[in-house]
């Protein structure tokens, strides 16, 4: 792989351009003490465990507001998943609203945000941690997770902001400010500006750092060793020009792009969950042993759990908010409806796509066992040592290239293209909260953008630890913010789901022909 | 009731030629033309977070600029010829959305150009004539 590395123009380009290689070196690593000295009191907050325990109490958090709208609304994921694809398909779209956004163009653009490196290296990182049993908590978080996308979907769609114009604008920020005025509940205003706060920070997180740091990670690990800066100002470039200089034919390449590459993704993995069919059974076995047991890895059962539910949360965002604001953008006289589309999110993103991931990097056999216990083997970071020492992106690249080594190409197509359009999602999320915190405007639209391309550069150049630790510690804090407002709100989709399903049942609501 | 004709109208010369034989058409039949123009569209085409937020100010921009530009100037050119004209812009799949639309006009016939805007992709897709000659539930003319 080295020598393929001298023949690519990247790290050719870049090698000319930084003589010595020393200098380049030291200004990553500045880049990175710099940021995790920046950001270390934020993330021990999020992540503190509750007192007497090693469980973060966010995990906790999650999971038990998951639970709780899904026990609320009567597990409606299991319940209505036949009349979402149905939605989805437009079989009760009225043909006359044909031109406006449909609920597959918002479920996709929605989803496009969602499956990131989160379904790729998050994963990674959570099994490499958690071990197999992690992948069963991860598909429980995305199942309850269901629910929390319906609830906070439903929501953006209900109140949001339409202007004279014709232009829409939703999420989180809207129904909290709007909804808890029409229940009479105080502390909406205060709850929607704490919310697009940790929004922003979300946005030059784990929607814009973490995925230029994988992606540079992916490409090092199959073109040889280069600084990061260099990746993170080749992708602010690109994202600059979209973003900031208004070339939309990228975005819109990429959005055509993406979910090729996603099915070409589950593609990849599927052939090789073949290959290795012999293995499928034992890896469910590991899966399910490792889920009540640890299977020795650190914090045992505990640490599978917190790894499975902190990836699932991270890489389907239920709960968070964000992606009600891509959502709440379709046309429907019933706002439910996009509940019904939203909770399939979570669905495709978790269930179908980080399964595969965790599978084929458990059935490859990455993670090493000692022969003598049949426990995996801890290293001293806490995580299970693996084939080749990877972790990360890196982890998935050495499953994807052991049976057919040709397939690390595939897997560096589809990050970067995953990353670019994550990031192209995200960048809207964080606008959107900027200018609900300051307002629209040229001025301070072009601010917030030019900070967003700015921590591309930061993301990629620093190391995955620090940049991890805080996109999650981001995420989560919104999820605090949006949890909480949906337990307050939560009656109100309670009547609209009741109120539509009676209609549906009574032939009210039908399919238009 | 009048017998309806409707014409699938593009603005391109061939259009211009479906439309003069139709008009040829109702006059001797004593029946009306609907002017129909499609703005092809997929709902399940992909777009950009951005492009969500707008599309609902883009529809009545490009439903507006149809109206404005195509159908009307051709509305009141066929005034002249004494012939009741009407007009309906839709969104769509080109050839379905035309076949629904003469359905619901209870249309005697359908005419249109053989050759529309965009003939580049459509050697690739196939026209929309060629799809219309394959599905059309009312005869078909297709005009050189």
């Amino acid at each position: 792989m080295k020598d393929l590395s001298r023949k690519l123009a990247l790290p050719a380009a870049a090698a000319a351009l930084f003589a010595t290689p020393a200098l380049s070196q030291s200004l990553d690593e500045t880049i990175n003490t710099a940021f995790a000295a920046s950001t270390g009191w934020f993330v021990s907050l999020i992540f503190a465990p509750i007192p007497g325990t090693s469980f973060p109490w966010i995990v906790a958090w999650l999971v038990v507001g998951a639970s709780i709208f899904s026990i609320y609304f009567s597990f409606v994921q299991f319940r209505v998943l036949g009349h979402s694809i149905a939605l989805v398909k437009g079989d009760y779209s009225d043909p006359n609203d044909a031109g406006e956004v449909s609920h597959f163009q918002a479920l996709a653009t929605a989803l496009s945000g969602t499956v990131g490196l989160g379904n790729i290296a998050g994963v990674a990182v959570a099994v490499g941690i958690g071990g197999p049993g992690a992948t069963f908590w991860m598909i429980l978080a995305g199942l309850l997770g269901m629910a929390s996308k319906f609830t906070e979907c439903t929501l953006a769609v209900k109140y949001r902001n339409e202007y004279e114009d014709g232009r829409v604008s939703g999420g989180p920020m809207y129904y909290m400010t709007k909804g808890f005025k029409i229940r009479g509940k105080p502390g909406g205003k205060i709850l929607a500006i704490v919310f697009a706060v940790f929004t922003i920070l979300g946005s030059f997180g784990g929607g814009n750092m973490f995925q230029a740091n994988q992606a540079h990670a992916q490409l090092t690990n199959v073109f040889g060793d280069f600084p990061g800066f260099i990746t993170g100002l080749v992708f602010a470039a690109i994202v600059f020009a979209v973003i900031v200089g208004g070339i939309k034919s990228i975005a819109q390449v990429t959005e055509k792009v993406v979910p090729f590459m996603g099915v070409l993704y589950v593609g990849t993995a599927l052939i090789i969950l073949l290959i290795n069919m012999d293995k499928i059974g034992w890896a469910f076995g590991q899966i399910f042993e490792g889920a009540f047991t640890g299977l020795g890895v650190a914090g045992g059962l505990a640490g599978a759990l917190i790894q499975g539910f902190k990836r699932a949360a991270f890489s389907n965002e239920a709960g968070v908010g964000s992606a009600a604001i891509a959502h709440s953008a379709v046309r429907t006289k019933e706002p439910i409806t996009e509940g019904f589309v939203a909770l399939l999110e979570p669905f495709i993103d978790t269930v179908v796509i980080c399964t595969m991931t965790a599978l084929v990097i458990i059935i490859t056999g990455q993670l090493m066992v000692d022969p003598a216990t049949g426990l995996y083997i801890v290293g001293e970071s806490g995580a299970i040592q693996t084939v080749d020492g990877n972790s990360g992106v890196a982890l998935t690249s050495a499953a994807f290239s052991q049976s057919i080594p040709f397939f690390r190409y595939i897997l560096v197509v589809a990050v970067i293209l995953f990353a670019f359009s994550t990031m192209i999602s995200w960048s809207y999320y964080g606008l959107k909260a900027w200018t609900f915190l300051f307002g629209e405007g040229k001025t301070t639209e072009l601010v917030f953008k030019l900070i967003f391309c700015f921590f591309v550069i930061v993301g990629a150049a620093a190391s995955l630890g620090p940049v991890i630790d805080f996109s999650d510690a981001a995420i989560f804090a919104m999820a605090v913010c949006n949890i909480s407002a949906l337990y307050v709100l939560m009656p109100i989709v309670k009547a609209e789901m009741d109120s539509y399903l009676s209609r549906l049942k009574s032939g009210e609501i039908r399919k238009f022909a | 009731m009048s017998s309806t004709i409707v014409v699938a109208y593009d603005g391109s010369d061939s259009a211009e030629r479906a439309m003069a034989f139709a008009v040829e058409r109702a006059k001797a039949i004593g029946g009306s033309i609907l002017v129909a123009h499609v703005l092809e569209w997929s709902p399940y085409s992909f777009l950009t977070a951005e492009e969500l937020e707008e599309r609902h100010i883009r529809r009545k921009e490009e439903m507006a600029r149809a109206k404005e530009v195509l159908v009307e100037p051709e509305l009141a050119k066929l005034a002249s010829s004494g012939v009741p004209v009407s007009s309906d812009i839709r969104y769509g799949h080109v050839a379905e959305t035309i076949i629904k639309i003469a359905e619901e006009s209870a249309a005697v016939q359908i005419v249109i150009g053989r050759q529309g805007q965009g003939s580049f992709a459509a050697r690739f897709f196939g026209s929309t004539a060629g799809t219309l000659v394959q599905t059309c539930p009312v005869p078909l003319t297709i005009v050189p």
